[in-house]
């Protein structure tokens, strides 16, 4: 399990650079979600796949599940949400006033 | 009691939430900022003296015992950048409202800026790697609403891209955890200290040690990964340029500082080797490009390279003279830094232009401004006996000890350089010939910049004058970096 | 008033926005000890919002929820600070929670622990934020030719 897991998470991290190397903006903002999902996945498959009761809440229980990964995990889940809704917010609004989603479009140059 | 240690992250928390409830009534917030920015400040310094007398202090967040729970740890060096962090916000928020238009400062900027100071100052109070991601995370978000204050065409456009690499080294560094988890078993930075010194796997280590160490550099800016920061600090305000080029790179180079002191120094002969090449590019190519560029804003930008490649030079050497200048170039660097972005400006309203060119004369309406610039520009290049002067001395002592020659001789000639880079900035924009066309009126709003400029010169003149009473505590930060023994019984047996 | 079909979907929304609101409300107080919390409860509140914002018009949804999300999202941060603040007071380290069991008037006996508090400043955040962001985009070709004057 934990062997798929890793070959589920390490696809994401391919399919993820794919899309940030691509120029348009909404498919650079896709890698990075499925940037953040790799990194999720493989975060949760680090911490030993298995089912457990939760520890800590009961006394002397034995077969408990890792809370740690899951709470990490969490925490970072609503970080990714908060940072990609800004990406959208930032992203349009680049959009409309470049009028341009296309990175090329975008570079910088000195004269400015 | 240990309470103590949370309070500096909650102060500007609090300021943030306040301000947000009244982003329009601009006197209002700007006195509430200022009030917390003085509480902030005060209470700094009195942790800074409680932690100086008393020893480490150290807060468990919820009661859970440290390896559980997440420990936030006011050390030395913590409440060292701490107290400088809360200077350069009282600084901030007196120079603010004469350089934002208040347009920007109504959208949410006090908002922003505290959230962001409470995220740098949990970064460098956290005792928990991934505890540190996450106020990476608060100060990044709040990073992201400043660098699009009042966004124009370049601004968002360079903004994004900001954003977008951020969030990649972000994920990264959630990836470098996952991967220190499965192979040591936790996150404390304490525990993660004792556990690598019993663990086997020296090689996998080392390489998470470079992965972590890959993490960090994206945002303190180490050579080859700093091409994002000089066009990202140029287009905010100069205020957000200043919090950013005095806190944010620092960050960065403060978690290497404490990573590669605390918890992998297991095998220095490699990892620390990579350092010293990459601070000896790092402190070169910053520094041209402050040479390559007519930008007044640029210039100042591309300095703060050299200056990470100077402190990344004192953790190569790892040596207590190495980590003492370091220390020293951090505090130094941080106020000299804000004081120089901010004079800057002043700078660009007084000559209506960033563009060197354009300038020239400056001295005869704003010899104050000059002769400030003159001296942030020797205070900035070491010049005895301003406060760089001794960073620099303390790591070319440390680098000639361990006889690394060429290290020795990249710093003497950054040195040179970063001087040069400077004192173009104050010959061309202040000597020689007036200028046609300067725009007329601004006498005071220049002032009103230069105050909060001066009292960081001031502040910075002393930390080098005044190395008598600064140099003993830069010490025992140094020993408690080196000793290790200190930090770790303080946060898992108390 | 636009005339578009879209009668099935105005019939299921009637239906489905409250059982979202019902079902966030129980993930909601679920939140400490199982799964669920201020967060996906937040998201799933939002969701049924959004999904009565694209069913009735943004016109008709403003005056049936005349909330400022902003401020929504403010007072839920405040919250969620306070809420760690609070152990201060009794000399415990940042953040301690406790929780106790009490008898309700409907709900009968009822675990509640202070960690709802800082649920509920979650809940109010995620809200506020969700809406913030989705309506700042959704409304912004209002905007438009305010902002092109004004550049």
């Amino acid at each position: 399990m934990e062997i798929l897991m890793a070959i589920l998470a390490s696809i994401l991290f391919a399919t993820a650079i794919y899309n940030l190397l691509q120029k348009q903006f909404l498919r650079i903002i896709i890698g990075t979600v499925l940037l953040s999902h790799a990194a999720h996945l493989f975060l949760l498959t680090m911490g030993k796949l298995k089912r457990g009761n939760p520890p800590v809440l009961v006394e002397g229980v034995t077969n408990y599940a890792d809370p740690l990964p899951q709470a990490l995990i969490l925490t970072s889940i609503v970080i990714s949400f908060g940072v990609t809704s800004f990406l959208l917010v930032l992203a349009y609004r680049t959009y409309t006033l470049n009028k341009s989603d296309n990175m090329d479009e975008l570079r910088g140059s000195s004269d400015e | 009691m240990s309470n103590l240690a949370v309070l500096p992250i909650v102060i500007p928390l609090i300021a943030s939430v306040i301000s947000a409830f009244i982003p329009k009534k601009l006197g209002l917030s700007r006195f509430i900022a200022k009030l917390f920015a003085i509480i902030f400040l005060v209470y700094a310094g009195y942790l800074a003296w409680v932690v100086f007398t008393d020893g480490i202090i150290v807060m468990q967040a919820s009661g859970w015992a440290a390896p559980f729970g997440i420990s936030i740890v006011a050390d030395y060096l913590s409440v060292t950048l701490v107290l400088i962090t809360s200077i350069l916000t009282t600084a901030a928020v007196f120079y603010a409202p004469s350089s934002l238009s208040q347009l920007q400062e109504s959208y949410y900027f006090y908002t922003f800026m505290f959230l962001m100071i409470s995220g740098v100052v949990g970064a460098f109070l956290t005792g928990d790697l991934f505890n540190l991601f996450v106020f990476f995370e608060v100060l990044l978000m709040a990073s992201y609403g400043l660098i699009v204050l009042g966004g124009g065409k370049v601004q968002l456009r360079e903004s994004l891209k900001y954003v977008l690499f951020n969030v990649f080294s972000s994920m990264l560094f959630v990836t470098t955890i996952g991967f220190i988890y499965a192979s040591v078993g936790t996150v404390n930075m304490a525990h993660l200290a004792e556990r690598i010194q019993e663990a086997e796997q020296a090689g996998i280590l080392t390489g998470l040690a470079v992965l972590l160490f890959f993490v960090f550099a994206i945002k303190a800016a180490i050579f080859p990964l700093y091409y994002w920061l000089p066009n990202s600090y140029i287009v905010p305000n100069p205020v957000v340029s200043a919090l950013f080029g005095a806190l944010l790179t620092k960050v960065g180079i403060y978690s290497i500082l404490r990573v590669f002191t605390l918890i992998f120094n297991h095998d220095i002969g490699i990892t620390h080797e990579i350092f010293t090449w990459l601070a000896i590019f790092t402190m070169l190519f910053g520094v041209i490009g402050a040479l390559s560029t007519q930008n007044v804003k640029l210039i100042v930008t591309y300095n703060i390279i050299p200056a990470i490649g100077f402190i990344l030079m004192g953790i190569s050497l790892y040596s207590s003279a190495g980590i003492e200048g370091s220390v020293y170039y951090l505090v130094h660097d941080m106020i000299i830094k804000a004081a120089l972005f901010f004079l800057v400006g002043a700078l660009v309203v007084a000559a209506g232009t960033d563009d060197l060119r354009k300038m020239g004369g400056l001295i005869t309406r704003y010899p104050v401004l000059g002769w400030l610039f003159f001296i942030g520009s020797l205070v900035l290049a070491g010049v005895p006996p301003f406060s760089g002067f001794i960073g620099k001395i303390l790591l070319l002592r440390g680098s000639l000890e361990q006889e690394e020659i060429l290290l020795t001789v990249a710093a003497l000639i950054t040195s040179l350089l970063i001087l040069y880079s400077m004192i173009r900035i104050f010959v061309r924009g202040f000597w020689g010939d007036t200028v046609e066309g300067l725009p007329e009126g601004q006498n005071k709003k220049v002032r009103h910049l230069t105050i909060p400029a001066a009292v960081l010169l001031a502040i910075s003149i002393f930390i080098g004058i005044g190395a008598e009473f600064i140099y003993p505590h830069v010490e025992t930060i140094a020993n408690m970096l080196l000793d290790r023994a200190e930090y770790i019984n303080a946060v898992l047996r108390e | 008033m636009k005339n578009y079909n879209d009668l099935i979907l105005r019939t299921m929304t009637q239906l489905i926005a409250f059982i979202l609101l019902g079902f966030s409300v129980y993930l909601f107080f679920a939140g400490h000890n199982s799964p669920g919390g201020g967060f996906i409860g937040g998201l799933m509140t939002a969701a049924a919002f959004i999904l009565m914002y694209i069913t009735y018009g943004f016109d008709n949804m403003s005056k049936v929820l005349p909330i400022n999300f902003r401020a929504v999202l403010t007072i839920g941060l405040l919250v969620a600070t306070l809420s760690g603040i609070g152990a201060f007071v009794f000399g415990e380290p940042f953040l301690t929670q406790t929780f106790g069991y009490f008898n309700l008037p409907i709900m009968g006996e009822t675990e509640l622990a202070t960690a709802m508090i800082f649920d509920l400043g979650v809940y109010l955040t995620v809200v506020g934020v969700t809406m913030t962001i989705i309506l700042t985009i959704a409304t912004d070709q209002k905007e438009d030719s305010q902002e092109q004057a004004g550049m």
